[in-house]
């Protein structure tokens, strides 16, 4: 690890000023940042810890009805925040999806925005990587790639967002507040994250110094709560990033969809909106026919970017098996393990 | 600024004077307060072997800057036993078998005293092991680790119908 200067500021506003030295990178848990500076991927000459800032680390309901979210809440706080899960339960079930009860009780929500693509060639500083350095190359391109990204990819990266939980805020409509030099913004999730195409260094639409205060859920989003679900496909059972996975949200009333959600993860560089497939939702029937249609619509623009041609049919199935667990309904308690595609429920394929 | 912090490890006030931003909580463990009872298995919050218990909630301290953590409260695997009266999730692991070469053990059982504080798994061995996921065990030891978690939480909820945090009985006994 690389030589810094620790800085811990008192306010937001000291925290943003400190940042505008160049070099300089906020410290949440740091469960991302300390292994990507181990591993030499990432070599900041100042840190600026935040975690000991006041403020930031509440759950509240505005007064319009919006659910806020402080930028150092832990994921695991909440996932186990009784109110929010009621409310939001596909964000939950991510978040129980995601990492390990150690990584959960120390990772803020702020950071888990942040984190950087897991890629084994963003990772190993002995590859060729634009991510990493700018200009050198992808040997994702031709290497290793079957987990790579299916959507959205550029012949400058194939990298995937390895985050469950911003796959399920994607969905949920979610702001972001931002605090730069000179006051706060929002900015949707859905456009926080950018596609590689010839920057693949700019994970995010964020400058230099913007910091991530907190994360707003619309009151509108609350009508899903009675139908959402997060599923995710790993490699092994627990504790792994997502090959693919898939948030559904449904409002259903009188047998037809009213309005409906579905965002896609570990299939393109940023939480995978399909906006269009979801206008397919309104006013048709909650059934596997209107499911696989919305589905189809998905990924049409889906292309391999290497060995990972079945990761498009693969998240295609996710989507439709999210959507039918949505539909049937939320449920009273999450399973022993969350997003789980295993314990099929009646109506889905059980391919065994 | 001055890198010196203050940290309660296993019940004992200590100011730490740390000649480097780089340490984190494990390497401050080991390396500099000689506490080897809490592992470096793989240094990246893959394994869990460095899992120790801050402020009462189980975290990798391999990810943690000890810098960071001024004024936390620590419990490692030295923090846990009464004197010589082993904390009931070190008996479970004994009676239940619940290791082979003994490496991971440490992280495994802090990370089950934290499962057991949490409280969010009662007696379902499902959710006991999906909440133990963070642990990795090479010699494959997982039937006995999740029998022997199952068994410390059934005792230890026998004898606390109140469901107070566990850590309170290695708390009181005070160093």
């Amino acid at each position: 690890m690389n030589r810094f200067d620790y800085l811990r500021p008192a306010s937001v506003a000291e925290a943003v000023a400190a940042a505008a030295v160049d070099g300089a990178a906020y410290l949440g848990a740091g469960t991302n940042l300390l292994d990507l500076m181990k591993g030499g991927i990432t070599a900041p000459s100042q840190l600026i810890d935040l975690t000991h800032l006041p403020g930031l680390d509440a759950i509240e309901t505005l007064a319009n009805g919006d659910v806020r979210v402080g930028a150092l809440v832990r994921n695991a706080d909440l996932a186990f925040d009784a109110g929010f899960a009621a409310t939001f339960p596909a964000i939950v079930e991510a978040l129980l999806s995601g990492a390990s009860p150690q990584l959960r009780n120390a990772a803020t929500v702020g950071g888990n925005l942040l984190q950087r693509t897991r890629c084994s060639y963003f990772y190993d500083t002995a590859s060729a990587c634009n991510k990493r350095v700018p200009g050198s190359g992808c040997d994702a391109l031709g290497g290793d790639n079957r987990l790579h990204a299916v959507l959205g990819w550029s012949e400058q990266c194939i990298a995937t967002h390895p985050s469950d939980v911003c796959v399920a805020l994607a969905a949920m409509d979610a702001i972001v507040e931002v605090e730069d030099g000179a006051g706060r913004r929002d900015v949707a999730l859905a456009d926080l994250h950018r596609l590689p195409a010839d920057r693949p260094q700019h994970d995010t639409i964020l400058a230099p110094g913007d910091l991530i205060v907190a994360v707003r859920l619309p009151a509108a989003s609350k009508a899903y709560a009675a139908h959402a679900r997060y599923i995710k496909l790993r490699e092994r059972t627990s504790y792994a990033f997502a090959l693919v996975s898939a948030a559904a949200a449904l409002d259903i009333a009188d047998g037809r969809i009213r309005t409906g959600r579905l965002a896609l993860g570990g299939v393109a560089a940023k939480p995978w909106r399909a906006a269009a497939a979801e206008a397919m939702l309104e006013g048709a029937v909650p059934d596997r026919a209107t499911f696989q249609r919305v589905a189809d619509a998905a990924l049409v623009e889906a292309r391999a970017s290497g060995d990972n041609g079945f990761k498009i049919e693969l998240a295609r199935r996710i989507a439709v098996r999210a959507l039918i667990r949505a539909a049937a309904g939320t449920p009273d308690r999450l399973p022993a393990l969350p997003a789980s595609p295993f314990a099929v429920l009646a109506g889905e394929l059980d391919h065994g | 600024m001055t890198l010196s912090i203050g940290l309660t490890i296993n019940h004992v006030q200590q100011n730490i004077d740390l000649d480097d931003p780089r340490v984190t909580l494990l390497d401050l463990l080991r390396e500099r307060l000689h506490l080897t009872g809490t592992k470096k298995g793989c240094d990246r919050g893959q394994c869990g072997a460095c899992t120790i218990l801050v402020d009462g909630r189980r975290i990798n301290s391999c990810l943690a800057l000890a810098i960071s953590h001024d004024g936390a409260e620590v419990l490692t695997i030295e923090g846990v036993a009464d004197g010589e009266t082993l904390h009931p999730v070190q008996r479970a692991f004994i009676a239940h078998d619940g290791f082979q070469c003994g490496f991971c053990t440490p992280g495994q059982i802090m990370s089950a005293i934290g499962l057991i504080a949490e409280d969010r798994t009662g007696d379902d061995p499902e959710r006991i092991i999906e909440n133990m996921s963070g642990n990795l065990c090479r010699c494959g030891a997982y039937r006995g680790i999740a029998e022997a978690v199952r068994a410390a939480r059934r005792e230890m909820m026998h004898a606390d119908a109140t469901h107070t945090d566990p850590t309170h009985v290695a708390a009181e006994v005070g160093a």
